[in-house]
């Protein structure tokens, strides 16, 4: 019972930010009504014993990526006004479209889905049960290739960025490395063979 | 008592407001970036309330894939984002049409 006021509780707020994310007019708003689902998502997942990725959403989505957000929504200063001018257009087929999916998925799991002995609650892990382990022992041994891949997604994204946000602006005054490595004693140095002057 | 259909239902209303959002938003491709990672959430709620109703804890596993690559998509997207508007001064969706014949 306490779970389930828990459950809704949490819930409820999260509804409330995933709306407030897409119909918020300013994007900073967004981007924090974003970062509250994160921390409620965060909450529930506690509640369903996935206390590292609890911690991981929490630390990757609200500390790197929305941060992230915040910072290309501020940097951007985006005119909000043109932004929003067709925002009734397309809000009936929006809404239009998440009723159908809604129906969709409720009827599945609310109307046939009675009875099924793996929807009851399993039995509550006991304290010394450490999720962090029992994820590491599986990650390093049987995904290891694709934690691999994983890490090698994440050096592409690098990358990626970098070469892609990076420009050169054309009259700036900027050494070139490879011409200062490549200088030879003779481009620089003159030796000027002269008598010694004396009084 | 709490049981798997909870937690299937409600990301089911998540997955459905986040993608009302996206016809919503269409105009602003910021909001549609966000939109995206509220999906990846509710997708990943569904990895997560199956691997702790089943007892397997694969479900999880593959949701912290699924992390990483949605924060490389956030990095590229978003630098995409910055070099489109430093090119265009806007993120207007219906802006981008040099690829129309």
């Amino acid at each position: 019972m306490f779970e389930l006021i828990i459950f809704f509780g949490f819930a409820t707020v999260l509804v409330c930010a995933a709306l407030g994310v897409i119909i918020s007019r300013n994007p900073i708003h967004s981007v924090m009504f974003l970062v509250l689902s994160f921390f409620t998502s965060a909450i529930l997942w506690l509640l369903l014993e996935a206390e590292f990725l609890a911690m991981t959403l929490v630390l990757v989505y609200v500390g790197a990526v929305m941060v992230l957000f915040l910072f290309v929504v501020m940097m951007l200063n985006i005119d909000t006004s043109t932004v929003r001018s067709h925002f009734m257009r397309y809000a009936p087929l929006g809404v239009l479209v998440a009723l159908i999916g809604v129906g969709e998925v409720w009827s599945v799991f609310w109307l046939r889905s009675e009875g099924l002995s793996t929807l009851a609650k399993p039995v509550a892990a006991p304290a010394d049960y450490s999720n962090t382990a029992e994820l590491g022992a599986v990650l390093y041994t049987e995904h290891v290739y694709a934690f691999e891949l994983a890490s090698f997604v994440l050096l592409l994204a690098i990358i990626a960025a970098i070469v892609l946000t990076m420009r050169r602006r054309p009259g700036l005054k900027v050494q070139d490395i490879g011409k200062q490595v490549a200088v030879k004693r003779d481009d620089r140095l003159r030796i000027v063979k002269m008598k010694a002057e004396t009084e | 008592m709490l049981t798997l259909t909870h937690f299937l239902m409600l990301s089911g209303v998540l997955f459905a407001i986040s993608a009302a959002g996206i016809f919503i938003n269409r105009k602003n491709m910021i909001l549609l970036l966000m939109c995206i990672e509220l999906l990846l959430l509710a997708v990943n709620f569904n990895f997560v309330a199956f691997s702790h109703f089943l007892g397997n804890v694969d479900g999880q596993v593959f949701v912290f894939f699924i992390l990483t690559v949605a924060a490389a998509e956030a990095a590229i997207g978003l630098a995409i984002l910055v070099v489109l508007f430093r090119t265009r001064a806007s993120i207007d969706v219906e802006d981008l049409d040099s690829l129309k014949g």
